[in-house]
């Protein structure tokens, strides 16, 4: 008999969806990524790839284009025709403006950052100026016969590259007038297709324009005469996007088939001047259409239909073999999706548009460890809860008891009742919400389902008390002077006394419920938080942060735990620090206060601090324990880092009760399943 | 003649072709590969081998054309010299002694010095080096200063490459490249990740080449890919690109000379891929060319390239990717279950061939004659593939007929066996299947031989089966009302307590069989099939079995699985003698009472049934067993008259060893043994009776008398004797390297074989002829406005040479038939 009773939940049907488009800052080194339902993430590259803020999607609003513009403000366009302004402090929709051109395809800022540049349906192209606080319309440029699907700027900003069918046109931006047209071939592969797409275009400083096109083709066009220059055939697929580095020493371009081929300028011999473009390294990390690339000064950043963001390091760039050389694939968001009422062991899964609950299966059989038990019970779908409107969800959360669920959009905040009958569920909406509930980032319940925390977009903290379907608002923690910046994590002490909150960036704020004021603020850290739990008893916070540290934090005693100083003056051990995916959820054993139960996407740990730390000897990931050892070995090889790999992807893990875990999985398999077909390559040998 | 020599084992022809990449002069005219100990020179155009430059004493293992001087050839060897030839000619020029075994040769334009690749102590480090060759006048020059380039390479060159002039050499081994700069004396070294890595298996790098303009070098790797490096000076910028066809592992890269814009890769796949501008996706094909692509080279001037094959073979292609040559020599590739075999008519070599094939292969010209499709299915390459296999063949009535066995076994009992009998068509010149029996046997057909009597009036051939039984075939009429036809059909079904059998024989008047039954030998009346009389030794399965020739006819041998070589008196029906001996080989001399036999620890005997003695041992013949051997009877016989090489003088002795290299005795030094061309077209004397020989040789004059007397032959035309025009004289008297070029030479020599209709007395008419078309020559020369400088100081030379030979009464005789009329030749 095992430790644990684990129920190995994989019915949550969770399709993350495609990425459209992304948008690399160089001045923050943040990456914006834009998913076919409107989501707009951004990524922290500084800060192990964490995904730190998310912009909920909207069923009208499928982004075309993103950029960055004036180093901080964030653009997006999309098929409503609408150009959308991220408030990334506030994490909401600044503005939204309509461009008048029907939907817009394209989108560039231009290189000093002071105008943006739309393509649209109709062919024409529009210059708008960015003002400190909006955009204001200019001009036309000359009208074209069809959509513009791709703009670059000149370096300079003298010219502009616009790809449309069948054809890229040349402007100058003084004047607006399109100086050349390159017509591009429609042959592909001795067939006359109907219609070559320029998917994408990049303006070098030289005046060479490359463009990537539906027939597969890379090509390069001297901008000053109108002419091919040199054509490289790389894919029998489209080759939907293009990103050039800030040297123009390299691009990547990506194709339909997944492949995602690299560029670079090389000297022709080694005493010679004279440099050509050279296809060189293909990289296949995709099994779908590559919809987007970027390129970073350190790593070539694609995304596609198969809903990974792959960023693959160069390693001629990359100074040490550190952990920034590693390949990674990011596929699930660094949030938790999925909420847990243990008394009642249900799981609510969220969804983009809808919320799912489900009763967990039981079990009266035995086994030993390592055995599969026969379910006597299945799971039970018990909801299916959609949301009104065409926004996505933000959070959602249900209560220990199980008896509410709240979940927020974007623009509105819902509450309901469950009432259980045996197997029948009533499902009662708490209406009349009070007007500064909006919308919330992150819903909390309290461990007796008494009281409802709430993190506001506006940075405040919102206590409510919960009645027999009613509420009644008990206090609002405003945002601290100075800061509009969004909380996005929440612990609640399981006694209730005390309400840890974190922002993006900044530190960990305690308020104490009780007497409804602040109590201390966790000293900053340099990288954001990724979980947050208060033990109980001990009232200690355990603060997970995006590169791998873990701390502890005394709540009563307003200081780092013993332990937390121990640890860190040893250091993790170096696998640990290596780990990709950022710990999502912690939780705490009810009976052991020595342990500390947290996962990632791709493991499970216990943290004992009551063992010895290991040092960057020991083994870290010890498969299992062995059993046939004595216990003195058994003693001296154990450490602190209990890890199971056995569950992955891992997307929540928790303690049910003291025997009994959920883990829930969503194998890739099962996502590609979902995915539209690829495009049919004939396998060798097949 | 020789017998101060001692009796040699040669390695006799059949070397392999593809054993380095071959060499293409700088006018593309001629192709050297290495073969064996020597080079051989091939003309692009006709395929036939020029010149075959020998003096190596050892493997030749590398040559390079002399980049300062496009007519010489440099060679290095495992004998440690490196030669220098001219090979217009094929005159060794010079030799540089190394001292140490040299594996592969490259040189630079830009260098007075050429790299070879040495080992160095451990048999698996190879060091390429450079070795500075000292200007000397004289003919042998010790060449010993070394310096070092790099280590831990691979031994083959394909493994090494120079780069942009010289400027850098990468070589490749396992899973590292590392590119030598001369000018900066660094190297650089660029690490694939290994075999460790599950994904990366087969990672390994199996040949390199380098851009001829770009700073770029491809390599080839075990999966498959091809890479092409850039950026390489810097090990950290370092870039590459795959490209990927092969599925097999790359066996060989070049890049076009003159642009470098297309890449040419060859592999298992027996494809040739040219890859235009390093592009995956614009490729060209040139497949279907019979077996792996082993080596790939382009000329010079980069209108041909040149792949040379696993079956001993090279292609010649033209720019264009169509093969327009093929040079084949023995194919080797295969397991060889046929043996050796003579065909009595063209006196080839017999064997298996290619996969399903036959092949003819010429031991005097040391080139595959044909091929014969046996099989006559495609045959589909594939790893694990239970090919059907051609197990037997023979010949028999004078090479008239052919059978052959084919088998092929998936499981135990799934045995598929035919057998074909092929007959000799005088008007196609080759054999066409007469019949074809399905599972002629039961199971395996272990010996099949023909009745070879002179008297036998109908072909008769005897197989015999591990099913227990011998079968007799013979040609019985097949005609119906549409056509005369002939067919095989069985005719006797013998067999002896069920007991396997073996071998069969002949004797050599016919009138006995002999069948071994495992241990047992049971000889068989032809005429009636009655079994005559048994023979049991009980000293194992009988191996070989053979009957004595001429005086020894009446003795039956037979060698024993155990190692017993027994000898019968068949007209006491006992043991004449036995002997212990392990034999391999067993094989009588079809023009003397001899039998040679090769035992297991490659001693050699020849002996005569008769005399236990043996004539001749020889120990320790090849370093690996010899499988097969056949007698192959000589053209014009030897006259040793020392005892122990008298078995030598009506046949040579072939045999070829497990490694498949054919070897055989001979007395002569290697110098003689192969007289080049230019030699033998001095040497009339020794002229094979070819076309020309009746031209130009000595037969002429007798055919000449016979004429007078008999008038028979009308076929031949008249022509003047030879010996009395200049113009041959000429060509065939001068020193190859001051005569004009040939094609110069070609008219004026067929015009002097020419006749006019007038009777004029032999003695006169070749000299007008001459002179005529010398003439003639000039003539055309001025029309064609043909690099006249040269071409003219050319003639003028000639012209007094010619004048010089002439007589004042020939001059007079000159003028006189300026006025003939030669309309005739234009009639012509």
């Amino acid at each position: 008999m095992g430790e644990f009773k684990v129920h190995r939940v994989r019915f949550f049907n969770y399709v993350p969806s495609g990425i459209r488009c992304v948008a690399y800052n160089n001045q923050s080194n943040r990456l914006a990524v834009s998913r076919t339902d409107g989501t707009v993430e951004i990524y922290n590259l500084s800060a192990n790839y964490f995904q730190e803020k998310f912009f909920p999607g909207h069923e009208s609003r499928a982004t075309e284009a993103l950029c960055w513009a004036n180093g901080q403000r964030l653009f997006s366009a999309g098929l409503n025709g609408e150009i959308i302004e991220y408030d990334l402090q506030a994490l909401n929709i600044k503005y939204a403006m309509d461009a008048f051109g029907g939907p817009i395809w394209s989108m560039a800022a231009s290189p000093n950052g002071s105008q943006l540049l739309v393509g649209c349906e109709d062919g024409s192209v529009k210059l708008f100026q960015i003002t400190p606080d909006k955009i204001q319309f200019e001009r036309n440029f000359d009208r074209q016969k069809s959509r513009i699907l791709s703009l670059s700027w000149h370096p300079a900003g003298t010219h502009i590259a616009a790809g449309s069918i069948d054809y890229i046109s040349v402007f100058d931006v003084k004047s607006g007038s399109a100086i050349h047209k390159m017509l591009v071939d429609r042959q592909y592969m001795g067939v006359s297709k109907r219609k070559c797409i320029i998917w994408g275009v990049a303006f070098l400083s030289d005046g060479t324009v490359i463009s990537v096109d539906s027939a597969g083709k890379v090509q390069f066009w001297d901008s000053a005469t109108g002419t091919l220059v040199k054509n490289h055939l790389i894919a029998n697929a489209d080759v939907q996007s293009i990103a050039i580095s800030d040297q123009e020493d390299s691009f990547v371009v990506g194709t339909a088939e997944g492949t995602v081929f690299h560029f670079q300028l090389v000297s022709v011999t080694s005493n010679s001047s004279e440099k050509q473009w050279v296809r060189t390294k293909p990289f296949q990390h995709h099994t779908h259409d590559v919809r987007a690339v970027a390129h970073s000064p350190i790593a070539l950043i694609s995304g596609g239909t198969d809903t990974h963001l792959v960023i693959r390091p160069l390693m001629e760039k990359v100074e040490v073999k550190n952990y920034d050389a590693a390949l990674r694939k990011i596929t699930f968001p660094h949030r938790r999706l999925v909420s847990c009422a243990k008394k009642k062991q249900l799981l609510l899964f969220q969804f983009a548009h809808h919320l799912e609950l489900w009763r967990l299966g039981s079990t009266v059989a035995t086994g030993k460890n390592g055995d599969t038990l026969p379910l006597s019970k299945n799971a039970d779908h018990l909801l299916h809860l959609k949301t009104k409107g065409p926004e996505n969800i933000i959070c959602s959360c249900i209560s220990p008891c199980g008896s509410w669920i709240a979940y927020s959009t974007a623009s509105r905040f819902f509450l309901y009742r469950l009432n259980y009958e045996h197997d029948n569920i009533n499902l009662q909406r708490v209406s009349k919400m009070p007007a500064f509930l909006r919308s919330a980032l992150q819903i909390l319940f309290s461990e007796d389902s008494a009281k409802l925390f709430v993190a506001s977009n506006q940075g405040s903290l919102h206590v409510i008390r919960l009645l027999e379907g009613s509420f009644k608002h008990l206090h609002t923690f405003q945002p601290q002077s100075g800061t509009v910046e969004s909380m996005c994590l929440l612990a609640v002490s399981p006694d209730g006394n005390w309400l840890a909150a974190s922002g993006t960036s900044a530190g960990v704020h305690v308020y104490n419920v009780k007497q409804l004021k602040l109590h201390c603020t966790v000293p900053a850290y340099n990288f954001p938080v990724t979980a947050l739990a208060i033990a109980p008893n001990t009232n200690n916070l355990v603060i997970a942060h995006s590169d791998q540290q873990v701390f502890e934090y005394s709540i009563p005693d307003k200081q780092y735990t013993q332990w937390s100083r121990t640890i860190q003056k040893q250091g993790f051990h170096h696998l640990w620090l290596q780990r990709d995916t950022p710990i999502t959820h912690i939780s705490f054993h009810p009976k052991r206060p020595m342990h500390i139960l947290l996962h990632d996407a791709y493991m499970f740990c216990i943290i004992d601090k009551s063992l010895p730390l290991p040092n960057d000897k020991t083994l870290l990931y010890n498969p299992l324990p062995p059993t046939n050892e004595s216990d003195i070995i058994r003693r001296r090889t154990a450490h602190a880092f209990k890890i199971s790999k056995k569950y992955k992807p891992l997307l929540f893990m928790d303690l049910l009760d003291e025997r009994t875990l959920v883990a829930v999985e969503r194998p890739l398999d099962d996502i590609i399943a979902q995915l539209p077909p690829p495009i049919k390559k004939k396998k060798f040998g097949t | 003649m020789v017998e101060e020599e001692s009796l040699r084992v040669v390695r006799c022809g059949g070397s392999e072709l593809n054993f380095r990449r071959a060499v293409f002069s700088v006018d593309s005219k001629y192709v050297f590969c290495v073969s064996g100990d020597f080079i051989k020179v091939y003309s692009t155009a006709t395929e036939e081998c020029v010149h075959i430059l020998q003096g190596h004493r050892n493997l030749v293992t590398g040559i390079q054309l002399n980049p300062r001087n496009h007519l010489q050839l440099y060679s290095c060897s495992f004998d440690g010299t490196i030669k220098l030839w001219d090979y217009v000619d094929g005159i060794l020029i010079k030799t540089f002694i190394v001292g140490c075994k040299l594996h592969a040769l490259f040189a630079l334009a830009c260098e007075d010095s050429v790299f070879v690749t040495i080992n160095k102590e451990k048999p698996d480090v190879f060091q390429l080096v450079s070795v500075k060759l000292p200007k000397s006048s004289s003919q042998e020059i010790e060449a010993k200063e070394l310096s070092f380039v790099l280590d831990y390479i691979n031994q083959s060159p394909k493994c090494i490459a120079f780069g942009n002039e010289g400027e850098y050499v990468a070589a490749v081994r396992d899973f590292y490249l590392s590119v030598y700069f001369f000018k900066k004396k660094t190297t650089s070294r660029f690490t694939l990740s290994s075999s460790r890595n599950k994904k990366h298996a087969k990672n390994n790098f199996t040949c390199v080449a380098c851009h001829p303009k770009e700073d770029c070098i491809a390599t080839g790797h075990r999966d498959g890919k091809i890479r092409l490096w850039r950026n390489f000076d810097d090990e950290k910028k370092y870039t590459y690109t795959c490209l990927h066809w092969h599925h097999d592992l790359v066996m060989d890269l070049a890049f076009s000379v003159t642009e470098g814009s297309s890449l040419l890769s060859g592999g298992r796949e027996s494809v040739l891929v040219e890859w235009r501008e390093a592009a995956e996706k614009n490729k060209e094909f040139l497949p279907r060319l019979g077996a792996t692509i082993e080596h790939i080279s382009v000329s010079p001037a980069g209108d041909l390239f040149c792949t040379s094959h696993s079956d001993n073979k090279m292609i010649i292609i033209h720019r264009n990717l169509e093969a327009s040559a093929v040079i084949q020599g023995l194919v080797k590739d295969r397991n060889i279950f046929t043996g050796l075999m003579i065909d009595p008519r063209t006196k080839a070599l017999v064997l298996n061939g290619k996969p399903g094939h036959l092949q003819f292969y010429s031991l005097q010209s040391d080139k595959q004659l044909y091929n014969l499709d046996i099989i006559q299915q495609e045959y589909i390459n594939d790893y694990g593939l239970i090919q059907i296999e051609l197990t037997k063949a023979a010949f028999g009535c004078y090479g008239n007929w052919l059978a052959t066995v084919e088998q092929r076994q998936e499981k135990e009992t799934e045995l598929e066996l035919q057998m074909k009998l092929w007959t000799y068509n005088k008007k196609t010149q080759g054999f066409v299947l007469n019949t074809k029996v399905n599972m002629p046997h039961e199971d395996h057909i272990t010996a099949l031989c023909f009745c070879n009597a002179e008297k036998s009036e109908n072909p008769t051939l005897v197989t015999t089966s591990k099913d227990g039984h011998f079968k007799v075939w013979i040609l019985t009429d097949d005609s119906d009302i549409y056509k005369k036809a002939v067919g095989w059909t069985c005719d006797f079904v013998g067999s002896y307590h069920k007991y396997q059998a073996t071998n069969c024989c002949f004797s050599e008047d016919g009138s006995l069989l002999a069948v071994s039954f495992e241990e047992i030998v049971t000889i068989w009346d032809s005429e009636t099939w009655e079994l005559k009389c048994t023979f049991c030794q009980r000293a194992g399965k009988i191996r070989h079995l053979c009957f004595g020739r001429l005086t020894c006819s009446k003795y039956l041998l037979g060698a024993t699985e155990n190692g017993i070589l027994c000898c019968w008196n068949l007209l006491s029906c006992a043991l004449e003698w036995s002997a212990k001996l392990n034999m391999r080989v067993l094989e009588p001399d079809p023009n003397s009472e001899n039998i040679a036999a090769i035992s297991q620890s490659s001693t050699v005997f020849v002996f005569r049934p008769s005399e236990p003695r043996p004539l001749y041992i020889q120990k320790n013949i090849s370093r690996e067993e010899a499988q097969w051997g056949v007698f192959v009877p000589r053209d014009v016989p030897e006259s040793f008259t020392s005892e122990a090489y008298q078995w030598l003088n009506r046949s040579q002795f072939y045999f070829l060893t497990k490694s498949q290299s054919l070897l055989t005795f001979s007395t002569q030094s290697p110098e003689e043994k192969l007289t080049p061309t230019s030699k033998q077209l001095l040497a009339e004397e020794t002229l094979p009776t070819t076309p020309f020989y009746f031209i130009l040789g000595k037969h002429r004059q007798q055919q000449q008398d016979d004429k007078l007397n008999e008038a028979l032959e009308d076929e031949l035309v008249q022509l003047p004797l030879t010996e009395n025009i200049p113009a041959i004289s000429e060509l065939l008297h001068t020193p190859a390297h001051v005569l004009p070029s040939a094609s110069f030479l070609c008219s004026m020599f067929v015009n002097s074989l020419l006749l006019s209709k007038e009777t004029k007395s032999a003695e006169e008419i070749p000299d007008d002829v001459s002179m005529e078309e010398e003439k003639e020559s000039v003539d055309s020369d001025e029309e064609n406005n043909f690099t006249e400088q040269v071409q003219d100081t050319n003639n003028t030379d000639l012209g007094k040479d010619i004048i010089h030979q002439l007589s004042k009464s020939e001059e007079k005789e000159l003028r006189k038939f300026r006025k003939v009329d030669y309309s005739w030749i234009t009639a012509l």
